[in-house]
């Protein structure tokens, strides 16, 4: 069995910035276990501009933005092994890996970091009718065949869903030559960010249908054509509102899922919400020594977010190792009305400093008002014109605010005000 | 020339191919597709009926049980996952209760084992999710579960180890009868053989009639499922039937050998080979299931599938030599349970049909037993160093759902039967069958198939010619 302070499963932009993070905080025994033959994560194959913007002030590549972090990984000399996937995680931070070069080895950890990001949701979690042919890909792989493999999926496209990847590969996919027909959304709004709806739709005049779902996906060998419907307020297709499309390409873009399948087995603690950990505002989650950042934790919109939050569950953890466990006063932190849910879901009293919640709301609403309660009273007032689901809101709780809390915090949003 | 020609690549060809393979004969399988188990072997309720569905004196009946009975031995030669988890049909009233009492005495006129009818108490100690609404159940010990693709992959790659020839993309399309049959191709391939086995599911009453038997036809109907998350395997341990009643035998609730739960299948006659699934049949699962069960984790679906059962007018197997030509033999309308009973019929038609028609001697170096396929993730630490010291691909994993390597999906791809496509490689090492259905792994997958094969990606296809799964490069 090999030692080490830290281990890092996932070298993406959050295992990236979570070991600079550790590392400059004290602890140098670290490794990073990366299944792909390179560092970098789902930003590889995401080879268009956008990236950094909030963080380095620019906008870069995915490659470029995590090669700033390749960079400073490489500066400290931390330990990386690639084309290593972790198979199993124990309770106590024993960690399973296997590679060609050492076959399966075990690592114990005094902590252990998640990142291994997150997995796109498939066709058959909706359970779309129709046939099972070729053609019908996530659109995450459609973008690892395109950008990464220089290939082409289709030339004639309809994508469900308008998650951020789906509108991306909808710009993507036309400037390769492909048409892309449609974008349904099944939600009546888009769960996008508006620049992509704008940049990558809009400027090509890529119709996107809200409130619509494909019914029907026809083919022999290939994609054929695929039958799309109106839904109602229940998501259920209304009859006689069919349309046909034909087409040989379905992509489906309809929502990413924390890959936490290692986590379960620690017997870590998931929040139905997110899929990912329930964490302390330090992100250590309900298993001591164990510390989730990045898309593993919740699917974030920009990854100079995930950055951010990485480097947070990097001091946190390396702190864990140079001071041992620390004694907790712990709060539960609830999503109030209006809100899918809130992160951190637990704020420990005893840990000092402000807290920063991270929410997203469960529909769109305008000119509403966000507000943080206790028990007794309310501790934050926050008016906004508009909020939407495709963009994550944060609020900031002072110190001071935080120690008088009494009771469990709730967030929630009030309409109309 | 050869001495048998075996047409149709499914579990009942299969397992008759491997059967004759202990012979000193010439013995080969015609298969239309591009692969083998792509007909309803593939998909199915992958049940090892106890055997008290059947009418005594059926062959369905009788080939069951004896089906039953050998499957614990051959799956254990054969290397296929099979686990006897026991069935139990419910009862959601007093009628119901009785129907069990029926099906009870029936299934040991059959000569089912250990059955019994259990209280709602003993039912829900056994199975805590079914519905409380359920008063009772039949039990069935002997019942079980097998991975049907498996069975079939691996009982033809054991005959081909034994001798046996496969011909894929071979969609006969005429037969002649001279001395010999001569079995023509729609691609022109022709083949002679002394004596033809007509195995071929849903068109195996187009093969008869081309020697002109037009002693029976087949009929479909189509079974949609959904398939969920091994997150959600410990839903039920038991096979859950509904009591068949007059408006059919409803839907089952089942593990699966590979640990996931299986949902289905509906009941709707079609009269083509159509394996759509419809958002009506779906929607008919998930109701049925929650009748069954409370709080089934519908959220963890992963695929739906359907499959058509290919049913005769005689509703009852046909396995016999055909009246209207010597040598010719029909085993057709093998419909449920023909899963289970294809050990026993595969003995039955080498054994006693073919065995009667040519002179059949054993072979001395029949090797009954293909190793364990994919079992990979299943080995101690020690043994998987050993492999991968060994085999450097066997460290790579490339499904990540599932923790199949490389080295699996190349060994997929080079022993037999040879996987050439995505689908084929998935029903070989499960890589793309896990929650995120080859996402990620796809790509992979396509590469090391062009990469064993010499080919370039672009030609790699899902299931044969027409499903590439590229159209070309980017500009
Ligand atoms: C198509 C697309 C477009 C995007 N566009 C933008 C944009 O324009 N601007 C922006 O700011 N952000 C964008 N993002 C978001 C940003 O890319 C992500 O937020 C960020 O990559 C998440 O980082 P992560 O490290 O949490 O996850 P990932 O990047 O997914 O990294 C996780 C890593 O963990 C590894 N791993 C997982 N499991 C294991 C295991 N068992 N063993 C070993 N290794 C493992 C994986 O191989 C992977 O490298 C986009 C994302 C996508 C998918
Ligand atoms: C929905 C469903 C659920 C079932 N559940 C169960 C169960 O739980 N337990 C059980 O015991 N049984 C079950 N069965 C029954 C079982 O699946 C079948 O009895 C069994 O698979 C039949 O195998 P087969 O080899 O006869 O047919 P198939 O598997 O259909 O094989 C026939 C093959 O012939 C090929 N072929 C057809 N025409 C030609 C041609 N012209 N030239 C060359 N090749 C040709 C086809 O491509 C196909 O590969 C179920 C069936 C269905 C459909």
């Amino acid at each position: 069995m090999k030692n080490y302070d830290i281990v890092i499963i996932g070298g993406g932009p959050a295992g990236l910035a979570a070991a600079v993070s550790a590392y400059d905080n004290g602890v140098k025994s670290i490794l990073i276990l990366e299944r792909d033959e390179c560092l970098g994560g789902i930003l590889n194959q995401c080879i268009h501009n956008g990236f950094g913007l909030t963080r380095f002030k620019e906008s870069m590549t995915g490659p470029e933005y995590a090669y700033k972090f390749i960079e400073e990984v490489q500066k400290r000399g931390i330990e990386v092994s690639l084309n290593t996937t972790v198979l199993s995680l124990t309770k106590d931070k024993v960690v399973t890996a296997i590679n060609s070069q050492e076959g399966v080895t075990l690592i114990k950890a005094k902590a252990v970091i998640l990142a291994m990001g997150c997995r796109e949701r498939s066709r058959g979690a909706l359970n779309v009718a129709g046939a099972r042919v070729a053609g019908i890909y996530s659109a995450g792989t459609a973008q690892k065949y395109v950008n990464v493999k220089g290939y082409l999926p289709g030339k004639d496209v309809v994508i469900l869903g308008s998650g951020d990847i789906g509108l991306i590969m909808a710009r993507r996919m036309t400037l390769e030559g492909a048409k892309v027909h449609a974008v349904c959304e099944i939600m009546p709004h888009s769960s996008g960010l508006k620049r992509n709806i704008v940049q990558c739709l809009n400027d090509f005049d890529i119709p996107l249908y809200l409130s619509h779902t494909i019914t029907r996906i026809d083919g022999d060998k290939r994609v054929t054509g695929v039958e799309i419907s109106a839904v109602d307020s229940d998501k259920k297709p209304i009859k006689g509102s069919e349309k046909y499309i034909k087409c040989d390409t379905v992509l489906f873009s309809v929502g990413l899922i924390p890959e936490n399948e290692l986590s379960k087995e620690a017997g870590i603690r998931l929040s139905p919400k997110t899929k990912g950990a329930e964490v302390y505002q330090n992100r250590e989650t309900d298993v001591s020594g164990i510390f989730a950042c990045g898309n593993v934790l919740q699917v974030h919109d920009l990854v100079d977010f995930v950055s951010e939050e990485s480097e947070l569950a990097g001091k946190s953890a390396s702190e864990y190792v140079l001071n041992g466990e620390a004694e907790k006063n712990a709060i539960n932190c609830i999503a109030g009305a209006n809100l899918s849910y809130v992160l951190p879901q637990r704020i420990d009293k005893n840990a000092g400093g402000s807290v920063t919640l991270f929410f997203r709301t469960s529909g769109v609403f305008k000119n509403c008002k966000i507000t943080v309660q206790d028990g007794q009273k309310t501790l934050l007032e926050i008016k906004k014109r508009v909020a939407v689901p495709g963009e994550m809101e944060r609020v900031n709780l002072t110190e001071d605010k935080i120690k008088s809390i009494v009771g469990e915090l709730t967030v929630g949003l009030e309409e109309g005000v | 020339m050869f001495d048998v020609a075996v047409i149709g690549g499914g579990v009942i060809g299969g397992l008759i191919l491997r059967e004759l393979s202990a012979y000193d004969i010439k013995i080969c399988l015609l298969e239309k597709e591009s692969d083998v188990a792509m007909g309803q072997s593939k998909a199915n309720s992958g049940i090892v009926h106890a055997g008290f569905d059947a009418k005594p004196d059926s062959l369905k009946a009788k080939f069951n049980v004896l089906g039953n009975r050998l499957m614990p031995q051959i799956t254990k030669e054969l290397g296929v996952k099979y686990k006897n988890n026991g069935s139990l049909v419910l009862a959601f009233s007093q009628e119901e209760m009785k129907t069990l009492e029926e099906l009870k005495s029936r299934g040991e006129e059959n000569g089912v084992e250990g059955l019994e009818i259990i209280s709602q108490e003993e039912l829900i100690k056994k199975e805590p999710n079914v519905s409380k609404k359920a008063i009772g159940a039949l039990y069935a010990p002997t019942g079980g579960i097998v991975c049907p693709y498996e069975l079939t992959l691996a009982s033809i790659g054991n005959a081909m180890d034994n001798g046996a020839e496969l011909f894929t993309k071979f969609d006969v399309c005429e037969i002649k009868k001279d001395v010999d049959f001569i079995i023509t191709a729609e691609d022109g391939r022709q083949i002679t053989a002394k004596a033809v086995i007509n195995c071929a599911g849903y068109g195996s009453q187009k093969i008869a009639n081309f020697i002109g038997d037009f002693s029976f036809t087949v009929g479909g109907r189509k079974g949609e499922y959904i398939l969920l998350d091994r997150q959600s395997g410990g839903f039920a341990s038991h096979t859950l039937f509904c009591t068949p009643t007059k408006k059919g035998k409803g839907i089952l609730v089942s593990p699966t050998v590979d640990g996931n739960i299986l949902l289905g299948p509906t009941a709707e006659e079609v009269d083509f080979d159509d394996r759509t699934t419809t958002s009506n049949g779906l929607q008919s699962v998930i109701s049925k299931a929650n009748e069954m069960c409370q709080g089934v984790p519908h959220h963890t679906a992963i695929t739906s599938f359907a499959g058509v059962r290919a049913y005769s007018d005689r509703h009852d197997f046909i396995i016999e030599e055909s009246k209207v030509q010597k040598g010719f033999f029909n085993c057709a309308g093998i419909e449920s349970p023909g899963l289970t009973s294809a050990p026993a019929i595969a003995k039955h038609v080498a054994g006693e049909l073919i065995g009667k028609t040519l002179n059949l001697k054993k072979k001395e170096n029949f090797n009954p037993i293909r190793k364990p396929d994919y079992f990979f993730s299943e080995l101690s630490v020690e043994e998987k160093n050993e492999i991968i010291k060994k085999d450097p691909a066997y460290g790579r994993i490339i499904c990540r759902c599932e923790q199949i390597t490389e080295g699996e999906i190349i060994r997929a791809l080079t022993e037999n039967p040879r996987a050439t496509d995505i689908d084929g490689v998935k029903r070989r090492t499960r890589a793309g069958m896990g929650r995120c259905q080859g996402g990620f792994c796809q790509p992979y997958v396509a590469e090391i198939i062009a990469r064993v094969n010499g080919t370039d990606i672009e030609t790699v296809t899902k299931n044969g010619k027409g499903s590439e799964l590229l159209v070309g490069k980017t500009k």
